[in-house]
């Protein structure tokens, strides 16, 4: 257990805080609702292993569903949306190697990326977020509607995290 | 045998998605099928405290409309006061009254998360088993209906909320008690529908709306709401009734849980 996983740690522990007790008490008209927490698996590091990637966002999933009662829809949707980080990464990005740990972050890939690839991340979440709640595609109309403004807000807020973050410290020599 | 493993092994990044995947499916499932549900969810120790700290500090800036409506709720029980009616018969006299048996008492709860954004909203309190609640049991509001609890743990219950698409209370029109359900469509936290109201029956925009008392959940006459609009769509046996709520779902504070005293007895006898 050396500093780097400590980081991994306090950082979840600060998202997942930030998501249970603020962002789930907002209530935009009813209808919008931001997610923060999917950051923690968009700033896993490029290098994540597979399994890791798929069980930490099976986990986080869960920890979010148990406090907001909807056991197992917040797992599924995460953990759909780490199954296709590799392909969209891959897809968007032309450089495809990475010096090891290096995070998706603003200094590391710029704004652009960063913008793109949370927006699709997250309207691959909310989307299936959604419809898992609805659980019929028969509103489909407003399910895509809600995803559509609530991945709006979403980015939005991701965005912002970024800024806060600051920026990746290279203190290892590579 | 050995090929299939290497086939594993090479795409495991695939399989562990998809048991993954039937996991969550499996707890969606289970979680959604009335009553079995699991541990994890918010009445468990560690979300239920979390929960109750938060509460405990965020309670302070709802005082103003937390105390509005309980002076409406002490209002309405003011005008039931034995003391407003006027004793026009004075042959009757009561001595150890056994014809009125006390069927329904209430436990007193604060809620500690509600959510009104979700198709399906739940509601935890901090009350629970130890404090007489089960499972089944109904839960009202200051100004009406609120849901039905689903699961206790010794400190904490997790309610249905009436915005739940599992929901369907059983409701009638207080002028001419005629009975349909009430369930949530879901987008609109303020507006419910009411079902199976046939076309005969007489409507009027603002008839007030309560529970019917059949259900064993709640006591007859708990307040709904009103009748907001109506149509008899085409080919439709049934009037289509869009009711708006008494209650605001999203600064709700405190709750009564319904207990009904008689309700082994009335199953018993209804499952015989």
């Amino acid at each position: 257990m050396d500093f780097k996983e400590i980081r991994h740690i306090a950082r979840f522990l600060i998202i997942i805080g930030i998501q249970v007790l603020i962002l789930n008490q907002i209530r935009f008209s009813g209808f919008i609702t931001p997610y923060l927490y999917p950051l923690f698996i968009l700033l896993l590091p490029f290098n994540t292993k597979g399994y890791t990637l798929l069980l930490t966002a099976f986990f986080t999933g869960l920890v979010v569903d148990m406090f907001s009662d909807s056991l197992g829809m917040h797992a599924s949707a995460t953990v759909l949306m780490a199954f296709l980080r590799p392909w969209v990464i891959g897809s968007i990005t032309i450089k495809t190697e990475f010096e090891p740990d290096v995070e998706p972050r603003l200094n590391v890939m710029g704004a652009g990326w960063v913008f793109i690839y949370t927006l699709i991340m997250i309207f691959i979440h909310h989307l299936s977020l959604f419809l898992l709640e609805i659980f019929r595609f028969s509103g489909f109309g407003e399910t895509l509607l809600r995803t559509i403004l609530s991945t709006a807000f979403s980015v939005l807020i991701i965005m912002i995290a970024h800024l806060l973050l600051g920026s990746q410290k290279r203190t290892r020599a590579l | 045998m050995r090929n299939l493993f290497n086939f594993i092994t090479r795409h495991y990044f695939f399989f562990l998605f998809a048991l993954l995947q039937v996991i969550s499916v499996m707890l969606i499932v289970q979680n959604n099928t009335y009553h079995r549900s699991f541990f994890i969810n918010s009445s468990n120790l560690i979300a239920g405290n979390i929960y109750n700290i938060r509460e405990n500090i965020t309670q302070y800036f709802s005082l103003k409309a937390v105390n509005e409506q309980l002076l409406e709720e002490n209002t309405r029980l003011r005008n039931q006061l034995p003391g407003n009616y006027l004793k026009t018969d004075q042959n009757i006299f009561t001595f150890r009254d056994t014809l009125h048996l006390r069927q329904f008492r209430y436990i007193n709860a604060r809620i500690i998360n509600n959510s009104v954004r979700n198709r399906n909203n739940h509601i935890t309190i901090d009350k629970g088993r130890l404090h007489g609640i089960q499972p089944d049991m109904g839960v009202i509001g200051p100004m009406g209906v609120v849901g039905i609890v689903k699961d206790v743990s010794p400190n904490f219950s997790s309610i249905i909320s009436l915005l739940h698409s599992d929901m369907q209370i059983s409701a009638k029109i207080e002028k001419n008690n005629h009975l349909g359900t009430i369930i949530w469509e879901g987008f609109d936290h303020r507006k419910v529908s009411m079902l199976y109201i046939p076309p005969h029956v007489q409507l009027e925009r603002g008839d007030t709306i309560i529970t019917s008392g059949f259900s064993q959940l709640f006591p007859e006459g708990i307040p709904i709401g009103v009748i907001d609009e109506f149509e008899i769509r085409r080919g439709d046996n049934f009037y289509t009734i869009s009711v708006e709520l008494f209650m605001d779902f999203n600064n709700l504070q405190f709750v009564q849980v319904v207990q009904h005293i008689f309700r082994e007895e009335l199953e018993e006898v209804e499952n015989r």
